[in-house]
This record gives structure tokens, sequence and C-alpha cells, in this order.
């Protein structure tokens, strides 16, 4: 019997092969029909590919996996956000537009953005009048609150974000199917039908931001709450509802909310008459029925798969119809500060970097860009910064005798031995691995590969810290994208001594340091969003000074869009097409 | 026959509850034994960044907290008399045999494996028909003609398809018959029930590849087994009789030949109803297999521990009814 | 096989081997059969010159050590040597009609009804999965137009007549429902099923025990006095051949080392072989242990055939030949009337051991 990868191998190669075939007749019939100028590579990532005001259609959306949940309060990934917009109207939502201007909250159930009051403290925000669900019922605060307070209860509501119970000043409150009267719930007052007040226990002031980013604030009320299984059928407030129930790991149907009124709500064009969701699909299938435009959208927007990669690459006509986006990740190396607690000789390694490998371990230009800053390009503000310890310059190996250095400074003149981490079923974060076990390997730095499920990797391995010190760790391969789109969203929870958790810890690199986290606190403090940004650059820089992390790639994704995809282009707050804007032609 | 099946029932359900909490143990110890704790499994159901409150609730709602026994014994209680589960609202009646609640679909595993059973099934019988007529008549044919341009050819044939993965095989029938060639359409499972030509037609892609790969491993035990058979003391005595050779064959040979393939057909068959997990992978059906390897990616342990025992059942209730079958194939069988 | 030697027949006329040679007369004659079988190991030479004849109404018993090729000659005269691995030659004539030429179809119709066979081991020889009648009724059908009904009657009678008791009941039994005895009367009743003119036993009452042995040999003798067939009857046991036949022929590696009436064979055997199976006979006078002058070795490989007389290196007066049993083959010849011996050895000499050293220790 051959080896799982050589299989593997000759697999990707015969998919590829068929692609190949399968373009010559796919590829053309869509030049014709349209009307729209001949789209160019990459035209989604910074404008409106097709652009269509055009009613009709069916939009068939699919993908490899499911979503965490359908229930707009229980959702976390970006595309599962990006999505309930479909069904679900939140106080406040990204602006539906290409480009920059896409990061920013726009009122969605709001008239408009929240109003901060007492430092920051407390935010109001008032409700459009007349607002309907799909049962023709009206929209009101207190479903608001309901909604919010859905999201204390961990057991039931496991998904989602966790900031409300985080920020609001609501006691030990446990969520409304422990305690059934919502008035004990003091983290939200609703004044009346059409005010939401919310009660934090410190100042936030990204609070909008925060509101915006989730689907946590779409409104429930509380008789159709069906708790866990709230999600089968979630009640829609937004141009779609669901046609029957969904079913997890198979798929479901979205057809028109004829009680949705296009005329409150400037961000969702709602263009098909019907969307159908397959999920469960295998993930190479999920491409070719791309490429041959039986399916118009992947949902989990983060691009198609190495054989398809490679196939549109080569061919100029498929890659006119893709797309190279920022995906919002950034790929980098946290360094353990427990375990390798010196800082000279977190330097060594940094120095040592081969950034060259490591970037093309990611698969070049397409994959990514060498990264300077912690935070990616789609962050709101950053500032690119300047290379420390390392080069974003072309063909950069790494220095060994400035590793050699910091080894010295470090007492380890000799150099010394500790484990990195990776996952094991992701190739990419393989080669990253095996880059840095030779080139830091020639400045005496002995590294130890492991590689762990990508299932298990983020809770259980690298995102335990028991684990991580039990097994010495010292470094792994991670990628992070932020919560919504400022340095807050990305780099608090990677960077912040707070952040830390016994599972599923996002802080791997266990930095815990009294000038970041000092930082942090005050940040918060400031009104202005320019004086924010000026500090969460300087905390960027800060934890590269401090050699916590090794940058390497902000990923780039190859989105397609098949020709009769209209209305398409990238959104930066979802780091992927924004679906609720999506037409069909033909 | 009748004391023989109830025996055979009951040894049976034994089987099922052994081998229930042995996947129970698996699913439990052996991450345990690898250092994964508590909260860990707990940290898989939550979002991102939980908090350790955050982990304790999961914990709570999941039964994670209570020791395993205890844990166990609810899910074998909850087979004999039912169980219900809180979905934070009200409760859901989950009437016996209930086989738990996934807590990633929220759904009664019971329902989810009726969903999906039917697809599985169709494939699992398309698929076992197309390589029993084929398998059986290539090996019995290549017996016949041993050392023959044929049968080296079909040997070759066989050996290919029993060593070819059939993610592989699944993976390239598809890219090059659907999406390349464009000879059939994509796999979308209809129910046979709303549309059957839908059905086959959609399952044709499928059924040939699981086959194949049966067909192949069936081919060569035909042969082998008619190889035997036709060296038997019984086919010389029918020789001497004067029958012509095509009944010697057919009567006295290929009946005695398929007899053992019952057996290994009861086992393939139950096993494939219980999740024919690469075929459906490749294909993206929605069936058991598929299933089941949600539930082991998601550590979603009532979905596992529920297609594990409906696999169980049916290679149980296959075995079964290949014993009766034997008891009618084979009369020592019966007499003894 | 180019040697062209004379061979002869039991009643000493020699035959010849060539082509287009006039049918003989006796109901039964075989003549130098050849069946060899070409293996990875080299050619198994089973059976290499075979000839004798038989008449209706006779028995012949053929002896040998097991391995001597005796169940390969039946199977040949059957035609059921696979062509394809077994290579026939010579002739083999029943009643007026070649057989080694014949087509498989022409003998396929022979079979089972004017020539047929009772095996040695009845529950491996009988299909585990049908009916002793449904096998008697389908050898019964095959030459035979008539209906089941008919067929299933004549099922019973058949199995009547071997002495099987209640026949209509255990016409519907199973082979392994049926005892060991039972079963060889079954396998019995389903070979004399058509009535045949020749019938070959090989080994009948090998697998059985002393008494059901004996009943089953005592069927055999009646059986035949009643259809008036001729019987090969194979055995390595000389005291079943004593009981049962006419005349004897005793192989050796592929070859007749003597064939002589049954009082020949056992009051004036000129064969050392002969001698050796007459000394490891078991009689019933005689304790088991007592046995007599066991054969030294063991029989020749198929494959390299000592040259000379095959026996050579097992035998007690190879050396008395000045060499002649290891370079030169023995041919059949006849020493008395109907009593033909291949060896070397002067016949005075053979009498005169045989009755001096032999005899006496039996
Ligand atoms: N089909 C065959 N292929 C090769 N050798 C065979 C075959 N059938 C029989 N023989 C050999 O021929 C010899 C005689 O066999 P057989 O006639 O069965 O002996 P016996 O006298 O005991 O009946 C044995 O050595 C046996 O191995
Ligand atoms: S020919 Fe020689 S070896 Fe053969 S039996 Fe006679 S004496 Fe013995
Ligand atoms: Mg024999």
């Amino acid at each position: 019997m051959k080896s799982p990868k050589v299989w593997t191998a000759m697999t990707a190669g015969a998919v590829v092969l068929s692609l190949g075939l399968s373009a010559c007749g796919g590829g053309d019939d869509g030049d014709g029909e349209g009307g729209s100028a001949a789209t160019k590579f990459d035209a989604g990532s910074n404008g409106i590919v097709n652009p269509s005001d055009k009613k009709g259609g069916v939009l068939r959306m699919g993908m490899s996996d499911d979503f965490d949940s359908t229930d707009p309060g229980d959702t976390y990934y970006a595309f599962g956000n990006n999505f309930v917009r479909l069904y679900s109207r939140t106080l406040m939502t990204y602006t539906s537009k290409p480009g920059a201007d896409s990061n920013k909250p726009s009122p969605d159930l709001a008239e408009a953005a929240g109003v901060p009051s007492d430092g920051n403290k407390t935010w109001t925000f008032k409700l459009k009048k007349g607002l309907k669900y799909e049962d023709g019922s009206e929209i009101k605060a207190e479903h608001i609150k309901y909604a919010v307070a859905r999201t204390y209860d961990r057991g039931v509501l496991s998904h989602g974000p966790a900031y409300f119970p985080q920020l609001l000043d609501a006691g030990d409150y446990k969520g409304p199917y422990k305690n059934k009267n919502l008035d004990d719930f003091k983290g939200i007052e609703t004044p009346d039908d059409y005010t939401v007040v919310f009660k934090l226990k410190d100042p936030f002031p990204e609070f909008n931001e925060l509101v915006t980013f989730s689907g946590q604030t779409a409104p429930v009320p509380p008789d159709k709450d069906k708790g866990a299984q709230y999600r089968l059928h979630p009640l829609s407030s937004g141009p779609y509802k669901w046609e029957g129930d969904y079913q997890p790991k198979k798929g479901g149907v979205l057809v028109r909310n004829e009680n949705w009124d296009a005329s409150t709500d400037p961000n969702r064009k709602a263009l098909p008459d019907r969307i159908e969701i397959t999920a469960g699909l295998e993930a190479n299938e999920v491409d070719n029925r791309l490429l041959n435009g039986q399916l118009h959208v992947d949902l989990p927007g983060s691009g198609v798969q190495d054989a398809a990669r490679q196939k549109i690459l080569t061919d100029p006509k498929l890659k006119a119809n893709a797309d190279n986006p920022y995906a919002g990740f950034h790929w980098y190396v946290p360094i353990s500060t427990v375990n390798i607690p010196n800082v000279e000789c977190r330097k060594a390694i940094v120095y040592a970097a081969d950034r060259d490998a490591m970037w093309r371990a990611y698969g070049g230009d397409v994959g990514g860009e060498r990264s300077t800053s912690i935070q990616p390009p789609i962050i709101a503000g950053r500032q690119k910064g300047t290379d420390l310890y390392t080069s974003t310059a072309a063909g950069y190996k790494g220095d060994v005798n400035k590793a050699k250095e910091a080894l010295q400074a470090c007492g380890q003149p000799n150099g010394f031995s500790t484990t990195m981490v990776y996952r094991s079923d992701r190739p990419k974060e393989k080669a990253v691995a095996e880059a840095l076990e030779q080139s830091l390997g020639k400045a005496g730095i002995k590294l130890t590969l492991k590689g762990y499920p990508a299932g298990t990797y983020t809770a259980e391995q690298f995102g335990s810290p028991s684990f991580v010190k039990k097994e010495k760790i010292g470094l792994g391969t991670y990628g992070w994208a932020a919560d919504w789109p400022t340095g807050y969203g990305y780099l608090q929870a990677i960077s912040d001594g707070k952040a830390i958790v016994p599972a599923g810890n996002s802080n791997p690199s266990e930095l815990d340091d009294p000038e970041i986290n000092k930082m942090w606190n005050d940040v918060v403090k400031l009104d202005d969003a320019a004086q924010r940004e000026a500090i969460y650059n300087q905390i960027d820089q800060k934890i590269r000074e401090k050699a916590a992390i090794l940058p390497n790639v902000y990923a780039k994704s190859l989105l397609y869009r098949p020709q009769t995809l209209a209305n398409v282009y990238f959104h930066a707050g979802f780091g992927m097409y924004d679906y609720a804007n999506l037409g069909v032609t033909g | 026959m009748i004391a023989f099946i109830v025996r055979r029932l009951l040894s049976a359900v034994v089987l099922m509850f052994i081998i229930t909490a042995v996947t129970f143990g698996i699913f439990f110890l052996v991450p345990k034994a690898a250092g994964v704790s508590e909260d860990d499994l707990a940290a898989r159901f939550a979002g991102k960044s939980p908090t350790p409150e955050a982990l304790a609730q999961v914990k709570e709602r999941l039964s994670l907290d209570e020791p395993l026994p205890v844990q166990y014994g609810r899910f074998v209680k909850a087979i004999v008399a039912g169980d219900s589960y809180d979905t934070g609202v009200s409760e859901v009646e989950c009437s016996a045999p209930c086989l738990g609640y996934s807590f990633r679909t929220s759904t009664p595993v019971l329902d989810e494996i009726l969903d999906r059973a039917p697809v599985t099934l169709s494939l699992a019988v398309g698929a076992a028909v197309i390589w029993v007529i084929v398998g059986v008549s290539i090996g019995v044919l290549s017996a016949l003609r041993r050392g023959s341009l044929f049968d080296r050819a079909a040997m070759a044939v066989a050996l290919a398809g029993v060593s070819l993965p059939v993610f592989f095989t699944g993976l390239l029938s598809l890219a090059f018959i659907v999406h390349a060639w464009g000879l059939l359409p994509s796999v979308d499972y209809k129910p046979l029930t709303q549309d059957p030509a839908a059905w086959a037609s959609s399952l044709i892609l499928p059924w040939i590849t699981l086959a194949f790969l049966y067909a192949a491993m069936y081919a060569r035990l035909t042969r082998a087994g008619m190889l035997e058979t036709m060296n038997e003391d019984y086919i010389r005595t029918a020789r001497a009789k004067g029958l012509p050779e095509r009944t010697v064959v057919t009567k006295h040979g290929l009946r005695a030949a398929l007899t053992p393939l019952l057996t290994i057909f009861g086992l393939d068959f139950g096993l494939l109803v219980g999740g024919a997990v690469l075929t459906e992978r490749a294909f993206s059906l929605k069936g058991l297999g598929q299933l089941s390897l949600d539930g082991v990616i998601q550590s979603d342990l009532p979905v596992v521990l529920g297609v594990v025992l409906f696999a169980a059942l049916f290679v149980v209730l296959a075995n079964l009814v290949v014993d009766v079958l034997y008891g009618v194939v084979d009369p020592r069988v019966r007499h003894s | 096989m180019g040697d062209k030697r004379p061979a002869e027949t039991l009643d000493g006329t020699p035959v010849t081997m060539a082509e287009g040679s006039p049918p003989p007369t006796a109901f039964l004659e075989v003549r130098d059969l050849r069946i060899h079988f070409p293996t990875d190991d080299g050619l198994v030479k089973s059976v290499d010159g075979l000839s004798f004849r038989l008449e209706r109404g006779r028995t012949l018993g053929i002896v040998g050590e097991s391995g001597s090729g005796k169940s390969v000659t039946s199977l040949g005269i059957l035609g059921l040597h696979n062509r394809r691995n077994a290579k026939v030659s010579g002739e083999i004539w029943l009643d007026g009609q070649e057989l080694v030429g014949a087509s498989p179809e022409e003998v396929r119709r022979l079979r089972g009804r004017r020539m047929a066979m009772i095996f040695q081991d009845p529950l491996s020889s009988m299909h585990p999965f049908y009916t002793v009648g449904d096998q008697i009724i389908e050898a019964y059908r095959v030459h035979n137009d008539v209906s089941k009904k008919v067929a299933r009657k004549h099922a019973v009678d058949m199995l009547g007549r071997v002495g099987i008791p209640k026949p209509e009941r255990r016409v519907d039994d199973y082979p392994h429902q049926f005892s060991g005895g039972m079963r060889q009367r079954a396998m019995i009743a389903m070979a004399l099923s058509c009535d045949p003119e020749l019938l070959i036993a090989d080994e009948p009452t090998t697998a059985l025990d002393v008494t059901v042995q004996a009943q089953i040999l005592d069927l055999i003798r009646d059986l035949q006095e009643e259809f008036n067939s001729a019987i090969i009857m194979i055995t390595h046991d000389l005291g079943v051949v004593a009981e049962l036949s006419d005349d004897i022929l005793v192989m050796y590696a592929g070859r007749s080392v003597e064939q002589a009436s049954v009082q020949d064979a056992f009051h004036r055997p000129l064969h050392p072989y002969t001698w050796g199976l007459l000394g490891s006979m078991p009689r019933l006078d005689r304790e088991r242990s007592e046995r007599l002058l066991p054969i030294k070795g063991t029989p020749p490989s198929l494959i390299n055939v000592p040259a000379g007389c095959a026996f050579s290196p097992r035998c007690a007066y190879a050396e008395l030949n000045e060499g002649r049993s290891e370079t030169e083959r023995p041919e059949l010849a006849e020493v008395e009337p109907g009593h033909r011996v291949a060896c070397h050895l002067p016949l005075e000499r053979r009498r005169q051991i045989w009755e001096t050293e032999i005899l006496p220790k039996l």
C-alpha cells in the first residue's frame, strides 16, 4: 500500500488534470452575456464586478463544512456573521461598500450609531420604528435585550463571542434559560420599545464596532426562542427567511421575507429571489462546482483548494474571474514567553528566521505578503511599521550573526533546544516549521518539530498553557484575524495578559507584560479613534520588540467568482465577498 | 430455528452494549491518557478564547463534569427508557430507543440517523447489486478459464480494484466523468420515493466506484472458491454421473462455491450500511458514514455512539440473516 | 513414450498398439494405457503402459499400494481426467467403442449409463446441499427421459435394493444424515441407477468399519449377480480382492507386475511385490502385531521411476540378477496360462523362494 501522502498527491494531481479538461468547455460561455466589461484578475478586491440592481434568480452557496451555528446569536465565524445578514438585522452592521469603507459601522435596526455617555460606560441606541419580523410582528427594544441576555448562557449558545457577558454590568446574571425574569438582567435597559441602553462595567470606546461585527444584537422575541434549537429557524428580520428549517450539515433554502422593508435598509440589496445552501460537500467538489458555475459562492470565503488554485493561476480566462484580497489573517509564529523567558533568546529566533522560505511556504505572491506589523493591512489605522530583528526584503534568509550575538546576550552562546508545534494537516504550516528548523539550526537553535491535528490544535495543544508548559513548546505556527477591524479587535486577544485562558487560548506567547497590559487598560478610556489607533500601533511595536511574535505573512485568499455572479466585491469587514448584496445573472 | 434467532438476538444485544462501552471508553479515556482535560474537550464546543466560566457551562451542559459510569449509565437508560433534553427553553422529548442528542446540531441522534440511513442504504444496495453480479460472473469465468488471457486480465484489474482507495477512484471519476466530460450529472442525492430516475442517475457513479472495489474483491474470492470447489469429490461424482458440464458448474459447483461468500457479503453489507465513509466523503453524500466522520471530527460523542450502535446493529442483523440463509442453503447447518 | 514394447492382455494374446487395430472381442479392453501429468516438478507418469481385459459378469481386482495409479486408471476409463492437465494415450475399448479418441460428449453420454463408479469416500463424494434422492434422481434423469415422479420412484426402489430401510422416507434425507455405511449404499444405488454394464468401485470400503465393509461387499456381489455387470474392484487390501474377484491385477508404479486368477495369485504368486502384499495382509486368524514382512521402503516417485525394475530399490532379490534388475525393465510374460509376471528372476527360482521362504511365514 502506498502512504496516505502519496495518495493525496495523486488525487490532487488527478483533480488538477481534470480541471484542465473542464476549463476547455466551461470557460467560454460567460464572456458574451452579462453585458459588463470583461473582468480583470483581482477586480473584485477594490471594486464591484458585474454591478447590478436586477432582482431575481437563484443564488447557490455551498461549503465543505458547516456553520458553527445559523443562530445569529451563536455564530463566531466571519462567514457566519456575513451570512446571517441575509435574515437577521442587528443594531449596527458593516457598511456595504467595496474597499476600505466597508469597515465602518452603519446603523441597521438603529436610527444612528450608538451614543456614549458616562465616559463610554453607557451606550444608547434608538431603533427605527415599524420594523417587522417575517411573521409581521414588530421588532421591539426588549427583543434585543433578550437576544443579548441569551448570549450569557454559554452552555446553550456556546459558539458565539462572549463580549457582552464580559463587558456589561450585569452582576452574576446567568441568562434567560436559568432565570426567566428578564428584569433581573441589568446590563441592558429598555426605557421604551425603541430605546436600548447598554450599561458597561468599564469604559469601552469601540462599542459600535463590537455591536457591528456579530449577529448577537439581532432581535429574538422571547416567545419565539427555542434555545439550542432556535438555530434551525431563527425568526427573520432581514430580507430573507428560512423555507422550513435549516438542516445542519446538509443545508437549507432562503426565500424572500415580504415583511422586510428595503427602504429602511441601505446595506442589503437582496437581489436573488431564492438562496440555496448546501453544506457538507467534498472540498474539491466545491471548487469544481464553482468553476463550472453550478455553485456561485464558496461560503467560508477562505479561497479555493490547491488543485483549483493551480488551475486558476495558470489559465488566464479563469484567473480573470478570481480575486486575491487580503483575507484578514496574519499567519505568524508566537514565541512562548514562558518557556523562553529571556527576550534575547527570543530575538535570536527572530533574527535567524528565514523569512523568504516562510513566505514561500504560503505560496509566494498569491499566498500573501511578508509582514512587518502584527496587525494586517485591513485593520483601520494600522501602520506598516518597520522591520524589527528581521527583514521583509525579497530573498531575506535570516541573519545568523545577529542571531548569535543575541544568543551571546542571552547567555546561551551555543544556542539552545526547544520544541516547535504546527498543524500536521496543514502542509503550509509544516513547511514553515521545517524552514525554521533549518534556518534556526544554523544559529545553533535546535528545533524539535511536532504536529497536531488542526481540530484540537488551538484548543488543546498550542491553545493550552498547561500543555505548552508541559511539552516545553517554544514556538508554533498560528493565524489570527480580528473580530472587528480595529487594533483593539485584532491585538487585544493576542497580547493582553487578561486574555490568557486555560483552553482555547489565543495568546500562545502568553505575553503578560505590565507595560502592554497598562496600555490596554488606558486605551479604552480614549474617545478619539485616531488616538487609540496610535496606541494600538505602539502595542504592535512592543509585541515585536519583546520578540513575542515572529511575523510571517499577511494572508491573501484566492476567491473565485463565477461569471453568473453579479454585484460582487470584496468586503474588508468580513474578509470575503459581501453576501447580502450578491446577485445572479442568466 | 426460532430459538436460534432469539439466542442470536440476545447475544447481539450484549455485543452492542460492549461495543458502545468500548466506544465510550475510547472517546473519553484515550484523549485523557493523551493528556486532554475536560476543559480541552469543552473548548472544542466553545467559541474562540472561551473564559473559564464559559467552559464550566459547556461542561455542565454536556455532562462532562460527571463520572464516566454515570454518563454511560444515562446513555444506556435513554436507549431503554427514553430521555429528554433541555434546549434552554423547553424539554425535547426523545422517546426510547433514544440514542442521545447531538449538541452540535441540537437534534436527537436517532432522527439524524434515520434521516441519513436511506442515503447510505441506497448507496449500499445499489453497489451490492452491481458488485455481486459483476464480481461473481467475472470470478466464475476466470476460474473456468483459469490461466487464459481473460483470467489474467480480469485478475490484474481486480488487483488494481482491491488496492486503489475508493476516495481516490471516487474523486477521479467525479473529476473526469462529471466535471470534465459531463457524462453524468453531479452527485446530488434525491430520495427514491421522490424521483426514482433522479435517484438512480445521481447515485450511479458512487455505485460504480464503490462496486469496483468490492467487485474486484468478490471476483477474486469467487475465483478462488470456484477453483477449490471444482476440485471437490462431489464435482467428480457429478461428472461421473454423466451430467453435462454446464449443470456440473452451475448446479453443483457455483452453489457450493458461493455459499461461503454469503458470510463475507453479510459482513461487508452490514458494515457498509453502517456508513461508507470514504465513498460518502468523496461524493459529498450525506449518509451515515459522513455523519460519523463529522461526529468524530467535531467530538460529538452522542452522534458517534449512535452511528456505531446503528452500524453494529446492522452488522449483527446482516449476520443473522446470513446465518438463517446459510441454513436454507446448507442443510448441514440447518440440522446441526 | 517411443518404446513400442508388445503389451499383452490377461488371457495372453499380445496386443499391438498400432492405430486402427481391430476392435477386440472382450467387453472391456485396455491397451497400453498411459496417463501422464505435466507438473512444475516434472512429468508424473501415473499410469505407464497398462493393458488388461474384462468380460461381463466378471470381477477384476486391482491391488497395489496407494499411489500406484489405481484411481488414475479408473478415472481414465471413465474419461474424467481434465484434458488440459492430463495426457492420456493408448486405447480403451468398451463393448467395441474406443473411448480415448472419442469426443468428450460421447464419453459423457456413456458415463453413468453404461459405466459407473463408486468412490472411496461417500461423504465427500456426495453433494452436501442436495438430498440423496435428488442426487439419484439426477443421475437417472440425465440418461432417461422420465418425469420427476417416475425418477423418484426409481430412486426409492434403488435405495430399497441396496438395503436402506424405509427408503421412501430416507430418500429426502441429506447425505450427512446417513451413516457411513448407508451413505456408501446410497452411493452404490446412485451408481447402479442406470443399470451400468461396467462398474468401477474405487476402494468402496476403505472408509468403513469392518462389519459394514463386509455388508457392502456382499451387496456388490449380489448386485453383480443380479445385473451381470463387469466390475473393477480397486483396493489396496488383498482380502477384499480375495473375497470378490475372479482375476487380480497387481499394480506397481503405474504398471502391472502380475496378473492372474485369484487362485493363482494367492496360492502361487510369482512376483516379489505380490509376496510383499500378501505378507502385509492382515489375517483374521492372527494378531495384528504378528503381521509378517511389511514391504520395506516407500513407493517410488512417479516422476523419476527407477531404471530397470521399478521395484528394485525395495526388492530383496534384486541382486540375484547380475544387475539386470537395475538396468533392464522386466516385461510382463506369461508363465502359466492366464498368469503373467514381470520379473527378471528365473521362474524356477521364484517358485522355490515362494515355497521355501515366503509361504511358510505367511
Ligand atoms: N492430477 C494429477 N496431477 C499430478 N499427479 C497426479 C494427479 N492425479 C494423480 N496423480 C499422481 O498419480 C499417482 C497415482 O495416483 P492414484 O491413482 O490416486 O493412486 P492410487 O493407486 O492410490 O489410487 C500419485 O502419485 C498421484 O500423486
Ligand atoms: S525384476 Fe528384480 S527387482 Fe524386480 S521384482 Fe524381480 S527380482 Fe525384484
Ligand atoms: Mg486411490
